[in-house]
């Protein structure tokens, strides 16, 4: 019965359009499922049996960007509740925790996030232990720790986002090291060095934190700053990176075994 | 049990901690054969469980669990532990392996091509799907904090960062600020990058194996288990207001004011030592740390490759030999100077307030 409809369902005009393959059964349809879709093309069409072993990768690279993706959903669901206003973010971020029954969005995106940078962490372990950063993969491990920092930075600036003491203050104590900057931070190393007729160049209202903060405090433009970091260029940047970091995979000769 | 408290405490108190951690973690090297042994590894699991079960009746223990941004680094913790066995164990087994002449266990394999589709794309579904379960539990559980709204005019006591950044944090108590939060963080970021290209060694290349490459594994997991995550899980559960130091089981005393008495090196030398005063002239009154800090980063170098980083220096060449030997230095520089906060009460070793450099 279901097989006669799956029969039935394949041999549609709307199947035959989208699959142009027959059922993964044999090794050719299986190569052609991975041919002739976009999505799993990332992959090759064979591996090495080691390259594909649970305990050998722990699929952790591919956790991370599936987190990534996690991220992505609940974050437009996110977006289209929060607005990033001094005088509202708080409240809509009440609102979403209030209002809406068995709401779990910001949760999801919360936790998967701190989950990330677990994964992200874990993957880069995974790439040490396995010596898979070595020849031909040395520049792929270097776009890999720019993906880490980028991580960092996407968690850290929707950190701020909810606008509550635990956002403001860990946001504060964060980026009070950029005043240490040296020479462009006020309180770096040489600032004090760089005046014209005893009047300071780099002071605290135009060194390198106030222009991350759009401000001397953490405040509205610090707000909106973060904002637009956290759901545009961020997230963008990330997005070439990964998209270079999977190209790259393949053309060094796909997951990493003994030579 | 009381004693059994008071021992956590004492261990958990800074300097204690941090060298029973580092030589629990050279035990885990040199020991690997022994305790990655299912059966050993197991039954240290479930000690490991048990004591968590047992600090999270302990009343500061639970507030700071409560909170839950702090979860993530218990639940890295636990995950590290697991994986590191996990590879580890492969090591161990590949090791034997190539000791007794056969090939490693990834090479066995090698020439064994399998389907992608669908071995590992079935993998990868489960994978999701596992990751989603999880998630939605989490998420369930545990409600996305959300404190008080935002008050520039007061400060929460202790202000922490997230914890990802704790470590961070933590090194801020014993280095200048342009240090800790801005020439650090560059180092190990361009450190990280240049590991392929310092790391010479052909070994190990696709394949667990702690023999082949003992000594990048070890520096590897020694910045990231205890430079990185043992300050960012003592930032997160032995600091407390005032960003005081507390014991693991101790309950966090607002009114604590620890004594500052740090003094820099200047004064330990010219004014206790030497029973000068201070010159005047900053380069004079400076001029110990600036050997010190000359010595370390400039002549150390050129000692170790003429004495015991000979064949090292035979095998990378003066700029890689360089590279490696100060990047080393830049890691080990951190724990030293903790060891001189601990034992001297050094503040800085080098304090110029004239151009607002300190080291
Ligand atoms: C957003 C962050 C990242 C994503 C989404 C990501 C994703 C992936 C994926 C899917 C793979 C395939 C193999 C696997 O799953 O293990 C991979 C491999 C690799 N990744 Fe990442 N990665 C990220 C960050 C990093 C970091 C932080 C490093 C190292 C510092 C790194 C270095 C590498 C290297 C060298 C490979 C090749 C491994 C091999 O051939 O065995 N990646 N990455």
């Amino acid at each position: 019965m279901i097989k006669q409809a799956g029969d039935w369902l394949r041999g549609t005009q709307v199947w035959k359009s989208i699959f142009r393959h027959g059922p993964p059964t044999t090794a050719r349809n299986r190569t052609m499922v991975m041919l002739s879709n976009v999505f799993l093309h990332l992959h090759p069409v064979r591996a090495r049996a080691s390259g594909i072993r649970l305990s050998f990768t722990w699929c952790m690279g591919g956790l991370t960007f599936f987190l990534f993706l996690v991220e992505a959903v609940t974050g437009i669901l996110l977006m289209f509740y929060y607005r990033p206003v001094a005088a509202s973010a708080y409240m809509d971020i009440m609102a979403l925790r209030e209002d809406v029954p068995l709401g779990i969005m910001r949760e999801i995106h919360r936790w998967g996030a701190h989950a990330m940078v677990i994964t992200v962490w874990l993957h880069m372990f995974r790439v040490f232990m396995t010596g898979s950063y070595k020849p031909p993969r040395e520049f792929n491990w270097g776009i890999g720790v720019v993906l880490l920092v980028l991580t960092l930075l996407l968690s850290f600036t929707g950190y701020l986002l909810p606008w509550d003491q635990l956002a403001v203050w860990a946001i504060t104590v964060g980026t009070n090291m950029a005043r240490a900057h040296p020479v462009v931070g006020y309180e770096g190393p040489g600032a004090n060095l760089l005046q014209v007729n005893g009047i300071a160049l780099v002071h605290s209202g135009d060194d390198i934190r106030y222009a991350l903060l759009g401000g001397r405090f953490v405040g509205e433009a610090t707000l909106l700053r973060f904002y637009v970091l956290h759901c545009i260029a961020v997230p963008v940047m990330a997005m070439v990176l990964m998209a270079v970091h999977f190209w790259r995979v393949r053309k060094d000769g796909g997951i990493s075994g003994p030579l | 049990m009381y004693l059994f408290d008071q021992a956590i405490n004492f261990v958990t108190s800074p300097s204690v901690f941090f060298f029973v951690s580092i030589a629990l973690f050279l035990a885990s090297i040199e020991f690997a054969h022994v305790w990655t042994k299912p059966k050993v590894a197991g039954g240290i699991a479930v000690a490991l469980v048990a004591f968590v079960a047992y600090a999270s009746t302990k009343h500061q223990v639970a507030e700071t669990l409560s909170k839950p941004d702090n979860l993530p680094i218990v639940i890295i913790v636990a995950l590290l532990g697991f994986l590191y066995w996990l590879s580890m164990r492969q090591a161990v087994v590949n090791d034997d392996r190539v000791a007794a002449g056969e090939p490693v266990k990834e090479a066995a394999e090698k020439n064994r091509k399998v389907l992608v589709w669908p071995d590992l794309v079935y993998t990868e579904l489960i994978a999701m799907v596992l990751c989603v379960v999880v998630l939605v539990a989490w998420s369930l559980l545990i409600r996305a904090p959300l404190e008080e709204p935002a008050n520039i005019g007061r400060t929460p006591n202790p202000a922490k960062a997230p914890w990802y950044f704790l470590g961070l944090q933590e090194i801020l108590v014993y280095f200048d600020p342009w240090w800790a939060g801005v020439g650090l963080p560059g180092t190990i970021m361009m450190g990280l990058i240049a590991i392929p290209y310092v790391d010479r060694n052909p070994k190990g290349n696709g394949y667990y194996t702690l023999r082949e490459r003992k000594a990048a594994i070890t520096v590897f997991c020694f910045g990231f288990f205890i430079l990185w995550l043992l300050l960012a899980f003592i930032g997160t559960f032995l600091r407390g207001p005032g960003w005081n130091f507390f014991g693991l089981f101790e309950d966090w005393d607002h009114n604590f004011v620890a004594e500052l008495n740090n003094v820099n090196l200047s004064q330990i030398i010219w004014v206790d030592l030497l029973g000068q005063r201070e010159p005047k002239f900053w380069l004079a009154r400076e001029m110990w740390g600036f050997l010190a800090v000359g010595f370390y980063m400039g002549v150390l170098p050129v000692l170790i490759a003429m004495t015991v980083g000979k064949k090292l220096f035979r095998e990378l060449g003066a700029l890689r030999f360089g590279v490696v030997v100060n990047l080393a230095l830049l890691m080990a520089a951190l724990p030293l100077k903790m060891v001189l906060r601990w034992g001297l009460n050094l503040k800085y070793l080098v304090y110029l307030p004239e151009i607002q450099t300190n080291i």
